[in-house]
């Protein structure tokens, strides 16, 4: 009677966490993504160095900074979408991602506001 | 008998949270992001404060030097990528292969970052020398920045080799497999943002011309 009770306990225990299980599966092996693409986007991430390099030799005063930055953060994009995952990662993660990002925004701002009316 | 197993196979599933611990490595990402962007907003205050001498010490740094080891780290970002994507598909040999081919990378860039400031110092540009005093304000803080940043970051590729050896053996010795793949996951992911730091570095210190 007892030792039934048991394993009827168990069988629930394991019911209940086979869910979460499948969970974990879809989130390392379903969303694998094929080769070709980090592919194509290491070859971006080349083409977007050669033309930073190239503009950078050009003289185009106060846009040179503005475009270095603006490559930069096409690359850092694509680096993190597909190379990190973020794509295919929950909605938490994106949210962590902004509210880090907008952070380091606030601060920016904030100090060059500072340091501009001082 | 067949109690025991069941389990067994019941623990294994307590103590794995997958996403969690993806969800740990990227807090830990964020408090990295911040510790460098405290350092790029310096950057930015001084840069603003001196533009001209940070075009004027930005010329003596080596761009083309610093392009081959953007080029080096983003072929270490793509095959450390490419080593979980392996792995995932059951495709032990390729995964190790692309993971070394990373290490190999990483020591690469370390090489060429001692050239880079063995050759900086030979001209006697390096805090505190005599050389370096004599310039001005707005250059002595460029090149201050110059060396603690691609210094932290330094460090970090230094810390990034040591993790990844370790995963290597992991890989190796089968204690990272197709079905638990988190470890390298997350190591993937610390590498990737020693990249993106670079992808910033780069053009702020290399390509002022």
């Amino acid at each position: 009677m007892n030792l039934n009770l048991n394993h009827n306990l168990n069988l629930n225990h394991s019911l209940n966490l086979d869910p979460n299980l499948n969970l974990n599966l879809d989130h390392t092996q379903n969303h694998s993504t094929p080769y070709g693409v980090y592919i194509l986007v290491w070859l971006g991430l080349l083409t977007l160095t050669a033309i930073t390099v190239t503009v950078a030799g050009i003289d185009l005063g106060n846009y040179t900074l503005f475009i270095a930055l603006t490559i930069a953060a096409i690359k850092s994009y694509l680096v993190i979408t597909i190379f990190m995952h973020i794509k295919y990662e929950e909605a938490i993660f994106k949210v962590f991602l902004l509210v880090s990002g907008m952070t380091l925004l606030i601060i920016f701002v904030l100090t060059f506001v500072d340091f501009s009316y001082r | 008998m067949a109690h025991n197993e069941h389990t067994a196979a019941t623990e294994q599933h307590v103590h794995r949270d997958d996403v969690g611990a993806r969800m740990g490595m990227w807090l830990f990402l964020f408090t990295e992001i911040l510790l460098f962007g405290g350092m790029f907003l310096v950057y930015a205050v001084y840069r603003y404060q001196y533009p001209d001498q940070f075009l004027l010490a930005g010329m003596e740094l080596n761009t083309t030097i610093g392009a081959i080891n953007t080029i080096i780290l983003i072929t270490s970002s793509l095959t450390v990528a490419l080593s979980i994507a392996a792995l995932q598909k059951d495709n032990k040999f390729l995964s190790i292969l692309m993971l070394v081919i990373t290490i190999f990378f990483a020591f690469l860039f370390m090489v060429n970052k001692y050239f880079e400031w063995t050759a900086k110092i030979d001209h006697g540009i390096y805090p505190g020398s005599e050389q370096m005093l004599e310039k001005q304000n707005g250059e002595i803080l460029f090149f201050g920045l110059y060396y603690i940043m691609t210094g932290l970051h330094g460090l970090h590729i230094i810390i990034g080799i040591v993790i990844l050896s370790v995963i290597l053996m992991f890989i190796v010795k089968d204690k990272i497999t197709s079905t638990n793949l988190v470890k390298l996951e997350n190591s993937g992911l610390y590498w990737h943002l020693v990249d993106l730091i670079w992808i910033f570095l780069f053009p702020l210190f290399y390509l002022i011309q």
